[in-house]
């Protein structure tokens, strides 16, 4: 068997110990009970309370659980949270693209809409919440696969169907989508799931700057490109309504 | 692309509200260009009663409008006009030879002047005066509030008889104030928060001296009636005068009032409805002022300049997203609002259960206040998912209810519900509003319809817009929910639910 890394071992120690009886214990208490330099206590713990597993009392200087630990078993971003949470910056996305707005989290081997916005025209449109879209052929598949592992691995087990001549379906050249996409902060998709229509997406982030979502525009090819290349303006909107539902949800500046 | 919006020129509207006051600036598309907003205290001297600091209210108005004009990044001369909106009835006197108000502000939501409507109602009742002002006698309205403040501070009606008092609702002291206040401040309201006062003659659009008279309010205190979109006077006077003087006052209306401006309901017939905590729903009754049987309230929806007045019927829920909140804080069955939505989803539907929230007692159209809230329908085969889809579906059967009431009023039956509020965000709430209603529910692309609301009658008041027209053509649909329920289920449904609401009545058996 290999062996166990050490300061992995007394952190996990250290947890149980805040876990159980006392809920609060000064340092020197910590390095006692587990037999360690409070030099070496003091470090596990700052690298705990860093990461929010920890919490130090301002007043007495003594630790308790994080509340960080408490969300990890329970929490997951509820899509509808995301929806309330994105309706202004998309309604705004909307308006300043012109063209209809989307908001997809993974879901089995798709990507499921639970956000749409209408292009601002006067056009009958139909409300497309619910809807599924393919992981590997859209923009808003392609950032997640991109930034979400479970996703990627979906993609990469999927059938990636060929939808028109453009869809990229061999592995090689869709990971390198995925790099492209992780390099610029968005993905495209032009006539790769729909003759005549192309989309653009950005990733959503949360507090802990996890990927749970995309958001995107979707178009007329025409609309969406300007001499053959998608139109930077509608990159900038998107990465910016992107960036901004990601503030919402207490995501850094990136 | 249309993003061009840092290109002038621009309105901006305040929004006074309950809990603070906001700025927004508008450009020509009606799109956001910058927000300022600063809430104020709440003030609750006793049970029952809530208060205002005026005083404050007008000093975070001038850092608001400040602030978004510094946002923005612009200048006096990019900003054609200011337009007001505010929370109605909230009733301020203040001197008109200081500024100073004679007491705190009370807000609408204030039930002290209860014991002195039901004296008002003698042996006639609440419906004294409905028949001139629309409205039926409660604690809500301006009137009674300004007869109460007459009665309780000392010396206020002397100083009142000698002229040197003065009454508005808020934005009346909004306007007074940024037009020069003690300096010439124009002392004027409009025709919406007019109609909230019970004061004003429906059909005369003025003042009515013998219901002044009867309420006690002397009406040399009383504000000039003005249209809602107009010319008022010119910013003038302190921090704002040196920022913005000389920037015409050009709108104000009531927050539900502008809200169906905002969401350019224009035509007879045509309703919006916000879901915010409770509901406030105002169908467009063109230059009809229709009775109402049904317990709805009759009200002035717009005036524009010295066109005809636009009368309006409204209906309020008392309890709607509350009702989520309530099952997130008093009950625990969810962590956040958004989450009833996840919950209701996980079954098909409401197990057979009905929740008819009348926490406070039934409003319209039924008025009980005997009533108390009952879960109706429950099996052992219910669980909280179901209860969650009951949540919901009470706030669209009460909204059912409300537009049944306004078509037998009114005659006209709704074709398309506009809706705006927080709550729309939550889509299954929608669809089912949708379905109950069996109309199509339409949500627009700029979630601040009150704002816009008083934006776009200021802008129609300096010509920064032409027409209606003009602003319909900037009205953009960001969803719309279509009925996929066949009739037979919603009629079943419906039968439950008042069979629900029925249950809920004669609960209180010693009601005053």
């Amino acid at each position: 068997m290999a062996r166990n890394i050490q300061s992995l071992e007394r952190a996990a120690a250290m947890l149980r110990l805040l876990a159980g009886g006392e809920r609060r214990l000064g340092l020197s208490d910590i390095a006692s009970s587990l037999g360690l330099a409070k030099g070496t206590a003091h470090g596990i713990l700052r690298t705990l309370q860093h990461e929010g597993f920890v919490e130090q009392d301002d007043a007495s200087g003594r630790y308790q659980l994080g509340a960080e630990l408490l969300r990890l078993g329970t929490t997951y971003l509820d899509v509808h949270e995301l929806r309330a949470r994105a309706l202004v910056w998309t309604d705004d996305l909307a308006r300043s693209s012109g063209e209809s707005v989307y908001l997809g989290v993974l879901h089995q081997q798709g990507v499921l809409i639970v956000h749409h916005v209408f292009r601002p025209d006067d056009s009958r449109q139909v409300l497309e919440i619910g809807a599924m879209q393919p992981l590997h052929s859209t923009a808003l598949g392609k950032v997640l696969s991109a930034y979400d592992p479970v996703a990627h691995s979906e993609a990469v087990e999927a059938d990636r169907k060929a939808f028109t001549d453009r869809t990229v379906c061999d592995l090689d050249a869709f990971e390198h989508l995925l790099y492209l996409t992780r390099a610029r902060g968005y993905a495209a998709d032009v006539e790769e799931t729909w003759e005549g229509v192309a989309s653009l997406a950005a990733p959503i982030h949360d507090r802990r700057r996890m990927p749970v979502g995309a958001v995107g525009i979707a178009g007329a090819v025409e609309r969406l490109r300007r001499d053959g290349e998608l139109r930077p303006e509608l990159i900038a909107a998107v990465r910016d309504c992107a960036r901004a539902v990601s503030r919402d949800l207490g995501a850094g500046r990136f | 692309m249309t993003d061009a919006h840092t290109a002038g020129p621009f309105i901006a509207a305040i929004d006074q509200g309950t809990t603070s006051s906001r700025c927004i600036v508008f450009d020509r598309d009606g799109r956001i260009v910058s927000v300022d907003q600063k809430e104020h205290e709440q003030i609750f001297p006793k049970p029952g009663w809530v208060e205002h600091d005026a005083t404050e209210i007008w000093t975070n108005v001038q850092e608001v409008v400040a602030g978004a004009i510094e946002k923005a990044g612009i200048t006096r001369d990019d900003i054609k006009a200011i337009g007001i909106t505010n929370q109605r009835e909230t009733t301020v006197l203040w001197d008109r030879n200081t500024g100073e108000p004679v007491h705190n502000a009370i807000v609408w939501q204030d039930t002290r002047t209860d014991a002195l409507c039901r004296e008002l109602g003698r042996n006639v009742g609440q419906d004294r005066f409905r028949r001139e002002t629309g409205l039926p006698l409660a604690s809500y309205f301006a009137g009674p509030k300004a007869r109460w403040l007459l009665d309780n501070v000392d010396g206020l009606k002397e100083r009142a008889e000698a002229g040197d008092i003065l009454f508005g609702t808020m934005d009346t002291w909004v306007i007074w104030n940024l037009t020069g206040g003690v300096e010439g401040g124009h002392h004027v309201t409009d025709v919406t928060n007019a109609s909230r006062t019970m004061l004003m003659n429906l059909h005369t659009m003025q003042w009515d001296e013998r219901i002044a008279e009867s309420i006690g309010v002397p009406t040399a205190m009383l504000p000039e009636i003005r249209s809602s979109a107009e010319v008022y006077g010119e910013i003038k006077g302190g921090k704002l005068g040196d920022l913005l003087g000389g920037i015409p006052v050009a709108s104000a209306l009531g927050d539900q009032q502008a809200a169906l401006f905002g969401q350019t309901c224009f035509a007879e017939g045509e309703t919006k409805s916000t879901y915010g905590t409770g509901t406030f729903m105002v169908m467009n009754t063109g230059d009809k002022i229709i009775n109402s049987y049904s317990g709805l309230l009759t009200t002035v929806g717009y005036k524009i300049g010295d066109q005809d007045t636009v009368y309006a019927l409204e209906g309020s829920i008392a309890v709607t997203g509350s009702l989520v909140q309530w099952m997130r804080d008093q009950m625990g069955l969810i962590s956040t609002a958004a989450e009833i939505e996840t919950l209701a989803l996980s079954v098909e539907d409401n197990g057979g259960a009905y929740f008819v929230p009348a926490f406070s007692g039934l409003f319209a159209p039924y008025w009980r206040s005997d009533a108390r809230g009952v879960i109706a329908g429950l099996t052992r085969y219910v669980t909280k998912a179901h209860l969650a889809r009951a949540v919901l579906e009470a706030t669209a059967w009460q909204t059912r209810e409300i537009a049944d009431a306004m078509t037998k009023d009114s005659g006209v039956e709704l074709t398309a519900l506009k809706v705006d509020g927080g709550m729309t965000s939550n889509n299954l709430l929608m669809q089912t509003l949708s379905d109950f209603l069996d109309a199509p529910v339409v949500r627009p692309m700029v979630a601040e319809t009150t704002c816009l609301g008083a934006a776009y009658a200021a802008g129609l008041a300096v010509g920064f817009w032409n027409s209606t027209d003009d602003l319909r053509a900037n009205w953009r649909r960001a969803a719309e929910w279509t009925p996929r329920m066949d009739a037979e289920t919603r009629d079943r449904e419906y039968k439950s639910w008042l069979k629900a609401v029925e249950r809920t009545m004669g609960w209180l058996e010693d009601e005053e």
